[in-house]
């Protein structure tokens, strides 16, 4: 049986992915100043859409806004999220159920004034399915300014990219642990906004206790990066927080805060929530 | 023209691609890699050969169904796959995928399975090299399939039940990844199908490709040549492109039939999921589809990669078939050759008879991926 011998080489021509532009957008400018005046970033994790007692789901984002949000994360609810756990999904599913898709977040978006720099965070098709060009200038118009895309990798974040800077939209890429010395400097090399850092292996959700590779990947990241780093998945109070932040700048909380609105907490328990975290992260700087 | 490698970026034309989250990219990364240091290494190929003849049982045998053949007014040939050991083509890929993590290192294995056919496969892959095995199944086809769901346990696997969305295959493949994300450096993800990040559509395509040549050469045997139409049915595509990469570089036509409720291929536009752009069934944001069909195996609203490609440049084409049609096959060949069909395969069957004035006189290879035990006792509440 006579066998294509295949070539060894697995070499990636990145020929393909534009620069990262040398300005800032809105969302680095302002964590960057931030983190410039001492302070550790917060930027909680909204399910758009998501209004579990009928309310406005924009007053959950006005909530942690006001308890001390830096930016805050818009979730557009994808139908196969691979990357969340079981909050974030049963979010996903309750936003759908009641009605939420893109053109319904974006344009309740457009009308709010939340006074901070916003992200969405969504999966890949659907910013493919609507065409690049057209959702980057939809988050563009509803005054949203970085996208976060996570089953989305550096390899293939060309064709995106090229559309969300033309259209002056940060995209946002993950780091993760398992990543190899020499790919983290390339992923850092093109994400604006902040670097996401992904701080356990496994999905979105609370953990008991911070792992250990968080304080790794944001020790790792710092060294090779300038833009600010924040830690995602995993963080699940304000001791786990601060903890990370002795050494990231920052980080995103979102199943333990999605958990409380799932409860039916409403944007009271937000704000309570975020604004736990907000204190203890000040007076850890003080 | 022959079914390429896809390079390094894993594209078949304009489909395929490697889009998972972060996290799982080095795994991909180095599982290409093995990969390809083995495909070029002749004892890998020797071991898993051995395995295939000795455990698989193969070659698997090329069956003329003359009694079919003269009530349809078509000479049918059948690729016996179903006599395999554990029942289908399924057990190609999970010999060579257990082979491959054993080199990789990896001890556990997770898969997901629609029907329980890659799910029983992968678990007797496990208990035949001592590895843990932990098989994702959506809740719907647990209670539809509950024979091979005692089968996995029985042969050692743990099988946990995916609950989320349509709690079918496609839900089973999100919580699989879901495990993989979390437990990447210890295990392999067994994929199922020629679907997925790459290397997975590439890699699995070439441990079926034993099926295309080794009906290639049976035909060449029996028929002087190749048949005039190869057929198969397709969920993801796994047994399809496996029998195509035989005849792919012949004047046969080749002909997938998927379900008139989960035709990708058919009915889709292409998207991203699971790892790979492909034709999707979808709604008008991007939201994935829940497909239906009769066929656990083949209820997904996706297409492996390589198929669009065959599709978009006219290669292969791609008919739907209905559950109805699929009830008739399924009795159709089991009255008239003794041979009990799997859902899955009675597909292709079902196109042939469907449409058998316009392939009269023709000779038709088809695909007999799997058998119907499986099924049995869901055909008797239909049929019964």
């Amino acid at each position: 049986m006579s066998r294509a011998t295949a070539p060894l080489s697995v070499a990636w021509d990145s020929a393909d992915i534009p620069v990262r532009p040398a300005a800032h957008g809105a969302l680095e400018q302002a964590l960057r100043a931030g983190r410039d005046h001492g302070r550790k970033l917060l930027v909680p994790y909204v399910t758009g859409g998501l209004a579990v007692d009928g309310g406005d789901w924009l007053d959950n984002v006005r909530a942690v806004v006001d308890a001390g949000a830096d930016a805050v994360e818009i979730g557009i609810p994808f139908s196969d999220p691979v990357m969340d756990g079981p909050v974030i999904q049963e979010a996903s599913e309750v936003a759908l159920a009641a009605g939420a898709s893109p053109a319904t977040i974006l344009d309740d978006l457009r009308r709010a004034d939340v006074g901070v720099p916003l992200a969405v965070m969504t999966y890949y098709n659907v910013a493919y399915h609507m065409g690049h060009e057209r959702f980057a200038a939809s988050l563009a118009d509803s005054g949203v300014s970085a996208a976060i895309l996570p089953d989305l990798p550096f390899e293939e974040v060309g064709p995106w990219a090229t559309a969300a800077d033309a259209a002056g939209v940060e995209t946002v890429l993950l780091a993760a642990p398992t990543a190899p010395d020499e790919r983290l400097p390339m992923v850092c090399a093109r994400s604006r906004g902040f670097v996401y850092a992904v701080g356990l292996l496994g999905v979105t959700g609370e953990r008991d206790a911070l792992a250990s590779s968080a304080l790794d990947i944001a020790r790792r990241l710092v060294a090779v990066t300038d833009t600010p780093v924040l830690v995602g998945v995993g963080i699940s109070d304000a001791a786990q927080a601060v903890e990370v932040c002795s050494v990231a700048d920052g980080v995103v909380v979102g199943s333990a805060l999605v958990r409380r609105l799932l409860a039916g907490e409403g944007p009271a328990g937000a704000a309570a929530f975020i604004g736990s975290i907000r204190s203890a992260l000040d007076a850890s700087v003080d | 023209m022959a079914l390429a490698d896809p390079g390094p970026s894993g594209r078949f034309g304009d489909f395929g691609g490697r889009f998972v989250p972060e996290t799982l990219v080095p795994a991909c990364q180095d599982l290409e890699k093995a990969f390809r240091a083995a495909w070029g290494d002749p004892e890998f190929h020797s071991e898993l050969d051995r395995l295939l003849h000795d455990y698989a049982g193969r070659p698997s045998p090329l069956s003329d169904c003359d009694r079919l053949s003269e009530e349809l007014g078509v000479r049918v040939l059948l690729k016996r796959e179903d006599l395999n050991h554990t029942g289908s083509h399924k057990i190609n890929n999970v010999l060579g995928q257990a082979l491959l993590a054993r080199r990789m290192g990896k001890k556990r294995l997770v898969a997901e399975t629609g029907a329980g056919q890659h799910g029983v496969a992968s678990a007797t892959a496990a208990a035949l090299m001592g590895m843990e095995c932990v098989v994702y199944m959506g809740e719907v086809d647990i209670a539809r399939q509950a024979l091979n769901v005692f089968r996995m346990q029985l042969l050692g696997a743990e099988v946990r039940p995916a609950m989320s969305g349509s709690r079918t295959l496609k839900d089973a493949i999100n919580e699989a990844m879901r495990d993989w994300v979390a437990t990447v450096e210890t295990t392999h993800y067994c994929l199922g199908s020629v679907m997925g990040p790459h290397p997975y559509p590439w890699m699995v395509r070439e441990f079926h490709s034993v099926i295309g040549t080794e009906a290639r050469a049976q035909c060449d045997e029996r028929l002087g040549g190749p048949p005039d139409i190869v057929t198969a049915c397709v969920g993801g595509g796994s047994n399809a492109i496996g029998i195509f990469s035989g005849f792919v570089d012949t004047d046969a036509d080749l002909v997938g039939v998927e379900p008139a409720g989960g035709a990708a291929v058919g009915r889709g536009v292409p998207g991203v999921v699971h790892g790979s752009k492909s034709f999707l069934l979808q709604d008008e944001w991007g939201q994935v589809s829940e497909a239906t069909s009769i066929s656990a195996g083949l209820d997904y609203p996706g297409v492996g990669p390589e198929h669009s490609h065959l599709a978009t440049i006219g290669r292969a084409r791609y008919e739907s078939v209905t559950d109805a049609e699929v009830v008739e096959a399924f009795s159709l060949l089991s009255r008239t050759e003794g041979i009990i069909p799997a859902l899955e395969p009675a597909h292709a069957l079902a196109w042939v008879s469907r449409d058998r004035a316009e392939l009269a006189g023709k000779t038709v290879l088809i695909n007999m991926s799997g058998r119907g035990d499986k099924d049995v006792a869901e055909m008797m509440e239909i049929l019964g």
